[in-house]
């Protein structure tokens, strides 16, 4: 890849920047999940690997966040948008170069951001932890490019209207830069107090809503028409899942800090718009549940169609949380607890990565006209995946929830500590294994690339049986 | 140039994308804006600003987040310029030359109404100039707290209140939280007791105008460990403290906390070298039950970083 840097636009092939995105988010992924297993370990066992500050559980925690957020998140977004936005619009991708130059800078700016927060060089502010030097690269060498690819190719497509995963690409990539660059106004003008603390909730919020959650729901509306054949189930509810995306999802931002002495109209204000979610929420999993009719046997017998389909069901414990859980007849019982950490878990490593695995599977595959390597070892990444997640988000809900009762009934604090103690083993083990599961990934998408069988022109890989 | 989106539809999307973000946006930015403005300073929040100083996030005074450039808390007994015992020991906050000043002298309209007010004229907060060194004081009319340039109104130096001042009459407040945040305490403890259940344990939620000037808050966000808003008032003890920081089970058996011995350095307050390998060692034979004891824990020196972060949770009053 890196050998095209330097390319002419022309000479460099189709596909290239998506296939460069797409093995650098598996390789954070599975850095990322490393350093959210180590991290789990020392919550389990607080003397494993002691007496370094670089291992210390409060120097690798943000590394563990941010990696698998800006690392495997949005570089698989990246990778998705690199080769959706133009297949959908019948053409090329607007700049190859800047695409790779995008992801090149992108991994040389978050392995330096990264760096620097191990050392402990943090803006203390929760999901904008990195320096603002490393938010001004963010938003000039990675949010920026990828915004301007993405839009330029919609603008030079060669089909009429554009179709409802572009809607969401086009006004994510706008919006996370919108968000990112308010979300980090104490940083860069030294904003401070109560403006501070709601402006970093009004990012982490914002970043979830306008770019994690509406980025992941868009490669659904491509993967499962695109694999299954059946066009997408209604194109109005797909209006409503995006109007309703930008009107209730900006604004309850205010929910995340209901015991803040925010106003108390802003808090009434944004957990009222927090149910509203349910709204895209439900129009998403509608959508596409109802697009498989007649197709339900791909549910079992297609790997992509079994990822994305298991993160479209995800969404719906995710948004039942999401949407009640920030009340202030429930907030007050879990805010705080592990139940909330079970919660972001479900988004990010239920939700959005069960979406982004179907569209790396799929698109590298497409791209690189090379069959998987082995179904064996997708499936053992599938159900390693899954169990280790579901391991995770059931302990630390439990956990969550001793936590909450140990909480309000002024249980001394070591006990629940105490109480908890089997469930970060629990939770140890369920994150072990999804790492384990990412290296298993890596491999086959390594071994695809060197040993796959080649797709024929005009075939699409599914169509292909599996040798291995 | 044709850029595809001439369709009429797409240009009523694109305005009514307009007004349905920048709507929210209006929303959750400007209206709050008006009641973040209009929070006053109360006690809390100048004893924050002025103790830990402009920023305790990273920022390009400190840039290895060393603690550096970070002001003191000294309490003064006697008058510094005078030598006469004062009637009541106070809190003198000493800026050294080149350290960056509070938010509150920099920026006094973010101190909000009467505080502001009484900084500007009875604190006199206005007359120095940036990054001299300066000494303040925070100081009452009525139940009005308001800052006081002491340099100002005493003629109080940081080297003359430096040079009454004994070891422990220092708190090294700055740098303390400036290693809190370095150190990702506030990963597990939080600085914000619910507004519902956490009176009776953790002391009393903050209020609006608390955090004036603070930078960062560092609320935290999940709760793995006892909030410590109000930890000094629970327990002052620097001895626990400093058992607790440098191995949490030497107090607490079920503690998950990490060890932070390696804030203490290379040596202890006598000036002798810390062996932690032999520590460890004779630590790991008594948690065995080959010893009776735990080893001793050295006292942090003056310089340290232990006591930096010491003497901050302690005054998390």
């Amino acid at each position: 890849m890196l050998k095209y840097l330097f390319a002419k636009n022309e000479d460099i092939p189709a596909g290239s920047a998506a296939v460069y995105f797409g093995f650098s988010s598996i390789v954070w992924f599975v850095i990322g999940t490393g350093l959210g297993s180590f991290n789990a370990a020392k919550l389990a066992f607080p003397d494993f690997v002691t007496g370094s500050e670089f291992f210390a559980f409060g120097h690798m925690r943000q590394v563990h966040v941010h990696a698998v957020i800006f690392g495997w998140i949005s570089m698989a977004f990246g990778m998705a948008m690199m080769y959706i936005t133009p297949a959908l619009g019948n053409t090329r991708l607007w700049s190859e170069k800047l695409g790779l130059w995008n992801a090149f800078l992108w991994n040389v700016g978050l392995s330096l951001g990264l760096f620097l927060l191990w050392m402990g060089l943090t803006s203390g502010r929760e999901y904008s932890d990195f320096i603002w030097p490393i938010d001004l690269y963010i938003a000039a060498f990675i949010a920026l490019p990828l915004a301007i690819n993405v839009w330029m190719t919609i603008v030079t497509r060669r089909t009429q209207g554009i179709y409802t995963t572009n809607w969401f690409f086009a006004a994510g990539t706008f919006m996370v830069i919108i968000v990112f660059l308010t979300g980090n106004l104490p940083e860069w003008f030294h904003l401070t107090g109560l403006t501070e603390a709601y402006l970093t909730w009004w990012f982490a919020h914002n970043v979830l809503g306008l770019w994690i959650t509406p980025v992941a729901a868009a490669i659904a509306y491509y993967t499962i028409p695109k694999v299954t054949g059946n066009p997408l189930y209604s194109h109005r509810i797909g209006h409503l899942h995006f109007w309703s995306v930008v009107v209730f999802y900006s604004t309850p931002a205010a929910h995340h800090l209901m015991s803040a002495p925010l106003p108390e109209w802003l808090k009434s204000f944004a957990s009222v718009e927090g149910v509203l979610i349910l709204v895209p929420a439900i129009a998403f999993v509608s959508n596409l549940l109802l697009t498989m009719q007649g197709k339900w046997n791909m549910f079992v017998e297609n790997l992509e169609v079994r990822f994305t389909i298991t993160g479209v069901l995800l969404a719906i414990p995710l948004n039942m949380q999401g949407g009640f859980q920030q009340t202030r007849a429930i907030n007050w019982y879990i805010h705080g607890t592990g139940w909330i950490v079970a919660h972001a878990h479900l988004a990010l490593l239920g939700f959005s990565t069960f979406l982004e695995g179907a569209a790396v599977y799929l698109g590298l595959q497409s791209l690189m006209k090379r069959k998987l390597y082995s179904l064996a070892l997708g499936n053992m990444h599938f159900w390693m995946l899954l169990i280790g997640f579901s391991i995770y988000w059931i302990s630390m809900t439990i956990a969550g929830l001793i936590q909450g009762a140990g909480k309000i009934y002024e249980v001394p604090y070591i006990d629940v500590v105490i109480a908890e103690h089997p469930y970060m083993i629990a939770r140890w083990i369920g994150g072990t294994l999804v790492f384990i599961s990412n290296v298993v990934w890596l491999y086959n998408m390594w071994m695809t690339a060197r040993a796959g069988t080649v797709v024929p022109a005009g075939r699409m890989p599914h169509e292909l049986a599996y040798e291995r | 140039m044709s850029l595809g989106v001439n369709f009429r539809e797409y240009k009523i999307g694109a305005k009514m994308f307009g007004v349905a973000l920048g709507g929210s946006m209006c929303i959750t930015l400007f209206l709050p804006s008006f009641d973040f403005r209009s929070a006053v300073s109360t006690d809390m929040a100048l004893d924050k600003q002025l103790s830990a100083g402009w920023e305790t996030g990273w920022n390009i005074y400190d840039p290895l987040m060393l603690g550096q450039n970070k002001p003191l808390k000294v309490l003064v007994k006697v008058d510094p310029k005078t030598g006469q015992p004062l009637a009541q020991p106070v809190y003198a906050y000493v800026y050294k030359k080149g350290t960056p000043w509070p938010n509150g002298v920099d920026h006094p309209d973010n101190l909000g109404g009467p505080v502001e007010k009484l900084s500007k004229t009875k604190g006199r907060i206005g007359e120095a100039k940036s990054g001299a060194p300066t000494v303040y004081l925070i100081s009452h009319e009525g139940n009005v707290p308001y800052i006081e340039d002491a340099t100002a109104t005493m003629g109080w130096t940081p080297d003359m209140v430096m040079s009454k001042a004994q070891d422990s009459d220092i708190s090294h407040d700055g740098e303390g939280k400036t290693l809190f945040v370095r150190e990702g305490c506030w990963w597990c403890h939080t600085l914000l007791p619910e507004e519902t259940q956490d009176w009776q344990v953790f002391g009393a939620p903050p209020m609006l105008g608390d955090f004036n000037g603070e930078s960062p808050t560092a609320f935290g966000s999940d709760r793995k460990a006892p909030d410590l808003l109000h930890v000094g008032s629970r327990n002052s003890s620097r001895e626990w403290m400093m058992l607790h920081f440098f191995n949490p089970r030497l107090v607490q058996p079920h503690s998950i906390m990490p060890r932070f011995d390696y804030m203490w350095g290379d040596k202890d307050a006598n000036g002798k070298p810390i062996d932690y390998a032999k520590w460890r060692q004779e630590y790991n034979e008594y948690h065995e039950g080959k010893r009776d004891y735990p080893p001793e824990v050295p006292v942090p020196a003056k310089d340290s970083e232990a006591r930096a972060l010491i003497d901050w949770v302690l005054s998390l009053k």
